[in-house]
């Protein structure tokens, strides 16, 4: 049984360090906050982090464990008896999960970032297109994993829900950037339903941004941007 | 039984040399079918159809694509023997932790090394021992990654071996002279029946390689 402090070294802003706070909400864990400040690295997190020297980091018993999707599995692992399960329980559904919240990480917000940077109107109309039809193949994953439940996880959120849902701030401020929806209710029909739900999921709600200060916030780390 | 467990996979790949090297950790028995993933056939395109890529594992007719994944999916399902992650929550983080990061951060300057010149080949270069040497420290006075015994994280990195010679080769530098303990390391792995039957020629490698570079140009 998994006892001692627990904090969090992150920024409200990070869609890596919201994955983090939505697992530790689903296993009800208190922990301490230790919001970074934008453009410096605090000693701690030099110190638990020496290898990436990024947020999030999980410190654990003075343990520090990093990797947003590491941190998830770590915590439904080291929590396992407390709150709903956040990984699949069959190793086919878990390698599933895995596999697209890799792809997620590596294609599809690589596309929805090349839209915050892109240079003029061509490049970013390109990126939305590619975006558009990343999407469409999660649509297709979300009606495949979930089997008629609400989530890609069935009935609780879970380690696939999380990946992909905390960048839906992030997914809104892009929307506006290139005033063109990229969740659409006709084109990903099942995936704009299951974003709502995600967002009203009271392990979720609390945490996320509202997008005009994410925007003005965004705004410093993407100058192209239009929002 | 054979056909439950079939691979899809080239021979040079240092991703499909790592499932190889658990499959055999694990007794498993398989079917191996060498595809080209540059010819993308129809079972290659049926079974990873998002990124048509080996190596793929298809498990009683279901595919589980990427290595990383595959090893975890195997330790999940022949749980009974030889585990490949500790049980323990921290350790087993700290194993996805490395393997993660031989993923991320090997894989491109390791290619640009062999395979390209001039100045991308020398940032490149820095960029790869840089890494080597980080997981020289975190390997330390362990005989394993894991510890005492071979896992994860051993999987996940000696999948590079065979690459290595072509590395030193056309990087024009020496593992064994920069990194001792890496360099026993892999002695030790070598001492393995899993790791001798997974792993290519490092002279068929460095073959094509060269095959390689005249297509990128390097040469």
């Amino acid at each position: 049984m998994a006892t001692g402090d627990v904090k969090l070294i992150g920024s409200w802003a990070s869609v890596y360090v919201m994955r983090a706070r939505i697992a530790l909400n689903l296993k009800s864990i208190s922990y301490e906050f230790l919001q970074e400040t934008y453009g410096s690295k605090s000693e701690l997190l030099l110190k638990s982090n020496p290898v990436h020297k990024k947020i999030p980091v999980l410190i654990h018993a003075d343990k520090p464990v990093c990797e947003s999707n590491i941190i998830v599995q770590y915590i439904d692992e080291a929590w396992s008896s407390s709150g709903p399960s956040i990984l699949p329980s069959q190793p086919y559904d878990r390698a599933i999960a895995r596999f697209w919240a890799a792809y997620i990480d590596d294609k599809w917000f690589i596309a929805v970032r090349s839209i915050l940077t892109a240079q003029g109107e061509e490049e970013k109309k390109a990126a939305v297109a590619q975006v558009e039809e990343r999407t469409v193949l999660l649509e297709k994953a979300f009606i495949d994993c979930s089997n008629g439940k609400p989530f890609f996880n069935g009935d609780h959120i879970g380690y696939l829900d999380i990946a992909l849902g905390s960048f839906l701030g992030w997914l809104r401020v892009t929307e506006l950037d290139a005033h063109h929806k990229l969740l659409d209710e006709t084109k990903t029909p099942s995936l704009f339903l299951w974003a709502e739900r995600f967002r009203n999921d009271p392990a979720v709600k609390p945490l996320m941004p509202e997008t005009a200060k994410l925007a003005e916030f965004a705004k410093k780390l993407f100058p192209k941007m239009q929002a | 039984m054979a056909d439950e467990v079939i691979l899809l996979d080239y021979w040079p790949s240092m991703f499909g040399m790592r499932t190889k090297i658990a499959l055999a950790e694990k007794g498993v028995a398989y079917e191996y079918i060498e595809t080209d993933p540059w010819v993308k056939t129809p079972l290659l395109l049926e079974m990873n159809p998002i990124h048509k890529k080996i190596p793929v594992l298809i498990h009683k007719g279901k595919p589980i694509c990427e290595s990383l994944i595959q090893l975890e999916y195997i330790d999940e399902v022949w749980s009974d023997t030889y585990p490949m992650l500790p049980s323990d929550p921290y350790q087993k983080a700290q194993a996805r932790f490395w393997a993660d990061f031989i993923d991320k951060k090997l894989y491109d300057p390791a290619w640009k090394v062999w395979g390209t010149k001039g100045e991308e080949q020398v940032a490149a270069k820095k960029e790869l021992l840089e890494h080597f040497k980080t997981l020289e420290n975190e390997l330390g006075d362990k005989a394993y990654y894991g510890g005492e015994v071979f896992g994860f994280v051993d999987m996940a990195f000696m999948g590079y071996y065979s690459w290595f010679k072509a590395m030193e080769k056309f990087g024009e530098f020496s593992i064994e002279t920069e990194f001792p303990k890496l360099t026993q390391w892999t002695k030790r792995c070598l001492e393995r029946e899993s790791v001798v039957k997974a792993l290519a020629d490092s002279d068929k490698i460095i073959e094509y390689a060269c095959v390689l570079r005249k297509k990128f140009g390097a040469e």
